[in-house]
């Protein structure tokens, strides 16, 4: 079927396009922008005056708690948040249960993804088996069937010997490895940032030393092995100016961000708020501040959502004994435009945080609307505001700090290959009450 | 000190307390109870407390009771507002006690403060003296012996001022009237 | 900043849970110790009871052992004549979470009015006042690392007793602040009714991290520490700090932190010694300081009763009106 989504602004970062122009789709794939194809006849035309049209976006990390956590969340319903939150391919960490360490996991998400048939669902394998720290996984045959990097998730490697040879085997492999980088010592029993406000509340803390120190041992040895290795989710001003200089040392390193942290800081759990129990944790406001200098920079080059959603029992606790992490896939749009909002990035640069460039750290063609890739978009407006609550959320996981709080930007429509699965019901002019603004 | 309401006219506190200092001697002695603690019920009871102690010449000290513990609306209005503790600095068991309050109005303040002496020991006996009856009674409490029986109209109340000067005062349609 | 508010303070302006000092009134603290002042007499009565609370279901919902704080709690409430029960909740046994809130609404179930909870989170208290119904209040009896708000009111009393004003004095509080509620809680108690330096006096293992932060001033060496303090409060030392990497021994640290006769000399003459008990002789404080004549530790521990009973009485009246 041919589509014409007309007058839109098309943003697509990697084409240095940012324009009142028209997409034109068919055969599932994008077949112009700008100009129309000669012959080109519509079946349907999508009318996106005052709207923004963007690749779909590409989520460096999104739990979808299938297999092994479906009290939480399951495939079909985190890929519905995910086209709702204009998200078209996400990549999922390899901490499910079992453990991404066998071809035969990778296959049972591929399946149950394609079956939701709602958004790409790309694999991190295992770094090490069942994430010990101890033996490798067989990373080749991951690589084989599907996986488009190796991780440990959160469970640090605390042998430094294995974490060397799982190096020097991932890059045999040619396999990006995703670190996350944080000392389990110095980590300890943590649960949010060490700092005045972990003291006055009595939680026992992170230390920023818990990440820096991680990223100084592992930038040595990505140094001696030469692994292409992408940092996940830095939470210090330090680190992200460690890995900045590595950068500029030549390392084949590159870093994100989750949008959370480049907003909220340690501050908001002083009167325990579970809601802002994330790993690694909100740390000070002069590291929220350093995570964006970097990211306007360009040296944390990608932003994900982070997508972590819990059931009830899992954040009806003391704070310590909460499960981290936010439902994000939804507010992920809403926040990436206060960013624009906030004068940090324009919207060409911030889009292509959350497109061309997370895809260009998985190594997968989405993230553009070049001629001839599937026809992943989002189409959404900027200004339309909602309401973030349990029945507006499509994700099965409800806990984000924004439950309750009107937020601006909404995707109106997502496309995967060019196929709709997601359409925007049309809003209700009557705004619900009790509406507090975030 | 500041002046609240209109006085009671031909009221003089001095003649009605030596009136009841009278009239209280011959009670307590028709009764046998000669020999007796007196305990006044704060803030008001205990200035009246304190002029017949020394009228009657008891030798003893001055009790006196903070019935906050044993009021009744605890319920409906939580904790009051932090009055000195009650300070009996005597024996209750066993000894003949005269109570005295200011105003004798629904009695239950005179039933907290029973409740309150209880609690210190089992008294032989308790003789019970007013200022001002003004009648209103709730509870099966009378006086022995009181100082002047008024009769009110409605909403009006009557208050203690003092310690010095003592003085009564009329109150119409106080917001909060009090037992 | 962002703070915690109203969960304390009802709409009446009243105070309906008593979970922290933090972001209370100077007024709501002399509040407490006043009341408590009148409570305190009540031990000496023929009948130790007043019947403030009568008909009245307290329950004491301690998920850490403790037999202390439990039986000053429970001799309070009786002493305003509430029921109390004792449950005992070993939190290892229990499946976390799950458990606590359904324990919560078995006992609004039963019709209890007050929880008095010791848990080993950080925050339980505030978690079990936010999710019980609004009839009940909460008074925490010690949450994690986090507040101690009746010790540090009963210590705040008994400083009263001695010193009369706060305004003016030194204050020390040794030992380990990392893992110490009652150090939290002491110190806003101390600072929000005036107490213009106070010092924490400890190893760096045993500081937390932006301490100062919370108004004190911090000290590593102990003679300058001491030197010219009205109050001494020392902290307990528990024996698994010496598993870690935090002391290296029990000796060790009495030989660099623990108070002795030589020490507590370079304190003013007539500085107090407290401790929140139970003490341990020898590793935190000398026999002959805690048994000495500046040692209050016993009268700290009356003192409790008097406090907890106020804070019990305003936070059941809270509800009225």
């Amino acid at each position: 079927m041919n589509l014409h989504i007309k007058n839109g602004r098309v943003v697509d970062p990697a084409n240095g396009v940012d324009a009142v122009t028209d997409v034109y789709i068919s055969e599932g794939r994008i077949a112009a922008v700008g100009r129309a194809p000669r012959g080109f006849r519509a079946a349907e035309i999508i009318d996106a005056s005052k709207l923004i049209v963007t690749p779909g976006w590409v989520d460096l990390c999104a739990r979808l708690r299938e297999p092994g956590q479906d009290q939480k969340a399951t495939i079909a319903s985190e890929t519905m948040a995910a086209a709702a939150g204009g998200v078209t391919t996400l990549c999922c960490p390899p901490d499910t249960r079992p453990v991404i360490d066998t071809p035969a996991v990778v296959e049972l998400i591929h399946q149950r993804a394609a079956r939701a048939g709602r958004a790409r669902v790309v694999c991190l394998g295992a770094l090490t088996q069942e994430l010990k720290g101890e033996v490798l996984a067989g990373m080749h045959s991951l690589k084989r069937a599907g996986c488009v990097g190796v991780s440990n998730a959160r469970a640090s490697i605390v042998n430094t010997e294995v974490l060397r040879r799982a190096l020097e085997y991932a890059r045999t492999c040619d396999l990006t490895v995703f670190l996350h980088a944080e000392d389990a010592w110095l980590a300890g029993q943590g649960c949010m940032h060490e700092g005045p406000i972990s003291t006055r509340l009595g939680l026992p803390g992170i230390p920023e030393a818990a990440e820096t120190v991680a990223v100084a041992r592992e930038l040595l040895l990505i140094e001696d092995t030469g692994a292409r290795t992408h940092f996940c989710r830095l939470s210090s001003a330090r680190a992200a100016a460690q890995i900045a200089e590595a950068r500029q040392h030549g390392l084949p390193v590159t870093a994100d961000v989750s949008v959370q942290h480049l907003f909220y800081t340690d501050d908001e759990i002083a009167g325990f708020n579970s809601a802002y129990h994330v790993r690694p944790p909100f740390r000070s406001g002069r590291d929220r501040d350093g995570l964006r200098k970097a990211l306007r920079q360009g040296l944390i080059s990608a932003v994900c959502s982070d997508h972590e959603p819990q059931d009830q029992d899992a954040q009806r606790q003391p704070f310590a004994a909460t499960e981290p992490g936010i439902s994000a896939l939804e507010t992920w749009l809403p926040l990436m435009l206060r960013l624009v909002r906030d004068n940090l990035l324009d919207l060409p640069a911030a889009i292509a945080t959350c497109t061309v460039n997370p895809a260009r750290i998985l190594t997968v063609p989405a993230g553009t609307l070049t001629p001839g890739v599937a026809a992943d978009v989002c189409v959404f407006d900027p200004q339309e505001t909602w309401v973030v609550g349990e029945d507006t959320l499509q994700s099965a996981g409800k806990n984000t700090p924004l439950l309750g709080k009107q937020v601006q930007g909404r995707v109106r429509m997502t496309l995967l290959g060019g196929q709709l699965v997601h359409r925007a019901t049309i809003p209700s002019k009557r705004p619900p009450r009790r509406i507090r603004r975030s | 000190m500041k002046r609240d309401g209109t006085d009671i006219e031909g009221l003089d506190i001095r003649k009605l307390l030596s009136a009841m200092a009278a009239k209280l001697h011959a009670f307590l002695e028709s009764r046998g109870r000669q020999a007796t603690e007196i305990i006044g019920v704060r803030t008001g009871g205990v200035w009246i407390a304190e002029v017949l102690r020394r009228r009657l010449k008891i030798r003893g000290p001055l009790g006196a009771l903070n019935i906050a513990y044993h009021r009744d609306d605890f319920g409906r209005v939580g904790v009051h507002p932090t009055v000195e503790p009650s300070d009996l600095p005597f024996t209750v068991t066993d000894r003949h006690i005269l109570l005295v309050d200011d105003i004798l109005y629904t009695g239950r303040t005179v039933r907290a403060a029973l409740n309150e002496i209880f609690d210190y020991g089992r008294p032989a006996s308790v003789t019970l003296a007013a200022l001002v009856d003004r009648g209103g009674r709730e509870l099966p409490i009378q006086a022995d012996v009181t100082g002047v029986s008024l009769s009110l109209k409605s909403g009006e109340h009557v208050k203690l001022q003092g310690p010095d000067p003592l003085r009564l005062s009329l109150l119409k349609n106080p917001d909060s009237p009090t037992a | 900043m962002k703070r915690e508010r109203n969960l304390q303070i009802n709409a009446h302006g009243r105070l309906q849970h008593f979970l922290t000092i933090e972001g209370l009134p100077r007024e709501l603290l002399i509040e407490i110790l006043d009341r408590a002042e009148g409570f305190a007499g009540i031990g000496g009565r023929a009948v130790k009871k007043v019947p403030l609370l009568r008909g009245k279901t307290i329950v004491n919902l301690f998920f850490e052992p403790s037999t202390r704080t439990r039986t000053t709690f429970e001799l309070a409430a009786k002493r305003l004549s509430a029921d109390v029960l004792n449950l005992n909740i070993e939190s290892s046994s229990a499946k976390k979470g799950e458990t606590l809130l359904d324990t919560l609404r078995n006992l609004e179930a039963m019709h209890c009015d007050m929880f008095v909870v010791r848990h080993h989170l950080s925050g339980a208290a505030h978690f079990i006042a936010r999710n019980v119904a609004p009839h009940i209040s909460v008074i925490n009896g010690g949450d994690g690392r986090h507040a101690h708000p009746t010790q540090a009111m009963l210590d705040a009393y008994t400083i009263r007793r001695h010193k009369r004003d706060f305004m003016r004095l030194k204050v020390a509080i040794v030992g380990d602040v990392l893992h110490s509620r009652v150090a939290r809680s002491e110190i806003h108690a101390l600072k929000t009714l005036g107490v213009p330096e106070v010092r924490v006096v400890g190893p760096r293992t045993l500081i937390p991290a932006g301490v100062e932060e919370m108004g004190v001033s911090v000290c590593h060496d102990i003679e300058t520490g001491l030197k010219n303090v009205d109050v001494i409060v020392m902290l307990r030392l528990q024996t698994e700090r010496m598993r870690g990497a935090l002391l290296p021994s029990a000796a060790e640290y009495f030989r660099l932190y623990g108070l002795t006769p030589a020490r507590l000399k370079l304190a003013r003459s007539d500085a107090i010694v407290m401790h929140p008990g139970p003490i341990n002789r020898g590793v935190e404080i000398d026999s002959q300081v805690a048994d000495g004549g500046r040692s209050v530790i016993l009268q700290q521990v009356s003192h409790g009763i008097a406090v907890r009973m106020a804070v019990m009485a305003m936070t059941a009246g809270s509800q009225a009106g």
